[in-house]
């Protein structure tokens, strides 16, 4: 029993990456009908900056944090300014390749850093290898088990879920943000600057990118491959719903808890694509996800 | 520019419109024969690669430039028909046999992913190709006693009726003359009702519908063929390799065969050619060139996808038909010569249409 509520607990950690990855992708997909195949890598580069900005600027965590998140809502800004918006007007499938080509760029340009882009390094985090014990005698033997990396994790997903809660239904830019992922021409006459919000949320949702990546980068380490980490947010946005914002979490959390019972229970290799049977038995069962709106496209 | 004047019916579906075409693909029929003789033996090798790939592409092409489906585990099927080829060879079927086999194997596959095809469609079908990819990756890894797992499989030579076509010229002319079969083969079906039919989903769903096209056929069937094209190139693969490790056929692998077709022009056969070799033209260009850089820049691993990614980048901003559609007005302009516009190929743009119920 307690080993199941240790497994679930790691395994909602991951899954709270999973969510906020899924959450960004939900954004562009509401806001832009575009799916952000660059999701995985956006969160890989967050974190070399993060990593950037601590080892060779070598400011503490907290203000790399802010650095970085900065840094990527620029990023995102940068991506839909200079290479999504000429694209307006045009069939998904070149949307979709270009955010491919996004990704499998910032990936080339990653390992082009001399000596750098191609190692694994590690994020001096001020909380790395600590753990807490909840029950058991004398607080070291029996009980629960939780390692702070996981904590941390969890405790500002929810953190940033509910600024995000706050910010789309208080602020007037997140009102503003929700009009326009509901019907663009609509929120255009209504005075609302429809490019500009999806410049915004492309940066929104690159900045969610870089949380995740520095949140995950204690866990797997910071490398170029991390970005594939990114695909199984895919997963969670489906089932969850593609398109629902609470679906995202739900979704995050479902994959990421099954699959660390899968990798207990379950014989080996199991745990990398029980995500992906997730995804296939609910495209199955139930394509529009848990807290999908039934989508119909109209002529 | 050519007028033609039909006058029997016969010229309407010929394969080849006029007399200009003949010529043409006969002096490129003539290059392709020649090509041993012409070439040293590591272009010829390079160049074999290039027909290996040419006909995953064509499959990627009738899958997503004809039909309008993205698949993202398109590596997938290739793995099936490499390990197809490679039990069966070891199990000392003739590959006259093997070869099919493995196509049928991948076809199957493709049949599976198609499943979901029923009840999905446009993005939520390209993750679940993705999730298929991964799995079947997952499958080659851990069934061991079939594929030898992540220590990979080693193919035996390849003899055809006591003739050994291990060596450059004679494996060259096997898998040139299986492309040239393929190419053959997707542009009859694209004039076929079915290929029709894929065209019809690609431009708009609800429309094919409407007009009686059952859409969970069509898609399953497009999504075979190019599966079991994928297959019968992964066998060709698996042969000019000769040893195939699990990690060949990843999630990359997927996105690169994608990239190629997109660079290649989608919507169009040549493309699914023109793509391949471009790639590999560039590939080249890059081992040479990269001596001439200066080191910190040149003897980086990213050197090769920060290259394609800015090519695929640049020809989905610029050139949305890619290298086929580069060549189309180079031709056009050659063609009418004085009158070439500078608009005449430009793109419509058209509001964002909503897959949303408002």
């Amino acid at each position: 029993m307690l080993q199941l509520l240790q497994l679930i607990v790691s395994g909602a950690a991951i899954g709270c990456i999973y969510a906020l990855l899924a959450l960004g992708f939900v954004l562009i997909y509401k806001a832009t009908e575009t799916v952000n195949f660059a999701q995985g890598d956006l969160m890989m580069v967050g974190g070399f900056i993060g990593l950037a900005v601590m080892t060779v600027i070598g400011l503490p965590f907290w203000l790399a944090f802010l650095v970085t998140v900065v840094a990527m809502a620029l990023v995102g800004m940068g991506i839909e300014r200079l290479v999504l918006r000429p694209l307006l007007g045009q069939p998904a499938f070149t949307v979709v390749m270009m955010t491919i080509g996004i990704g499998y760029l910032a990936r080339g340009l990653v390992t082009m850093i001399p000596y750098w882009g191609t190692e694994t390094h590690t994020l001096p985090v001020p909380f790395k290898d600590e753990v807490i014990w909840i029950g058991g005698e004398g607080g070291k033997t029996g009980g629960l088990v939780i390692s702070v990396e996981h904590l941390v994790i969890i405790l500002a997903t929810v953190a940033l879920v509910a600024l995000l809660y706050v910010f789309f239904r208080y602020t007037k830019l997140g009102i503003a943000m929700q009009a326009t992922s509901q019907n663009q021409l609509a929120a255009f006459y209504m005075g609302i600057p429809v490019r500009r919000v999806n410049m915004l949320i492309w940066g929104l949702s690159a900045a969610i990118c870089g949380v995740a990546g520095l949140l995950l980068a204690p866990i797997t380490f910071v490398h170029a491959n991390m970005g594939f980490v990114g695909l199984k947010a895919f997963p969670a946005a489906v089932v969850g719903g593609f398109g629902s914002i609470p679906g995202a979490l739900v979704g995050g959390l479902i994959i990421g808890i099954v699959e660390s019972l899968a990798g207990f229970y379950l014989p080996e290799g199991f745990k990398d694509i029980a995500a992906y049977v997730v995804v296939l038995v609910m495209l199955v069962v139930k394509p529009n996800g848990l807290f999908g709106d039934n989508l119909t496209k109209k002529v | 520019m050519h007028f033609i004047f039909k006058t029997r019916y016969e010229q309407d579906i010929a394969l080849f419109k006029h007399g200009g075409q003949n010529f043409w693909y006969a002096a490129l029929a003539l290059a392709l024969v020649a090509a041993p003789w012409l070439l040293s033996e590591y272009t010829l090798s390079q160049v074999t690669f290039i027909g290996i790939y040419a006909i995953v592409c064509l499959g990627l092409m009738l899958l997503a430039g004809f039909t309008g489906q993205i698949s993202l585990g398109h590596a997938g099927f290739l793995a099936m028909g490499a390990y197809t080829e490679a039990y069966l060879q070891g199990m000392g079927w003739p590959f006259m046999i093997s070869l099919p086999m493995a196509a049928l194997v991948a076809g199957i596959t493709g049949i599976m992913i198609g499943l979901p095809a029923l009840r999905v469609k446009g993005m939520y079908l390209s993750i679940a190709t993705l999730a298929f990819g991964f799995i079947l990756e997952e499958v080659v890894v851990r069934a061991e006693h079939i594929t030898g797992g992540n220590a990979g499989r080693q193919l035996g030579a390849l003899t055809i009726a006591g003739v050994n076509f291990d060596d450059g010229a004679n494996f060259y002319y096997l898998v040139t003359g299986i492309a040239v079969l393929c190419v053959l083969g997707v542009l009859n079906l694209l004039r076929s009702p079915t290929g029709r039919a894929f065209v019809a989903i690609r431009d708009s769903e609800v429309s094919a519908q409407s007009m009686g096209i059952n859409l969970a056929h069509y898609k399953t069937v497009a999504f075979a063929l190019s599966a079991a094209l994928a297959g019968i190139a992964g066998a060709l693969y698996a042969h000019k390799i000769r040893f195939i490790t699990p990690d060949q056929f990843g999630f990359l692998q997927s996105i690169e065969l994608l990239m190629m077709v997109v660079i290649g022009g989608l919507g169009s056969i040549q493309g699914a050619i023109f793509g391949p070799a471009f790639w590999f033209v560039v590939q080249q260009v890059i081992v040479v060139g990269k001596d001439w850089l200066p080191p910190a820049l040149g003897q980086q691993t990213g050197l090769q996808p920060t290259i394609f990614g800015i090519i695929l980048i640049a020809i989905v901003l610029f050139e949305p038909m890619g290298l086929y559609g580069r060549w189309l007005k180079f031709r056009t302009f050659l063609e009418i010569f004085p009158f070439y516009r500078k608009g005449m190929f430009k793109r419509q743009k058209s509001y964002m249409k909503s897959e949303r119920m408002k």
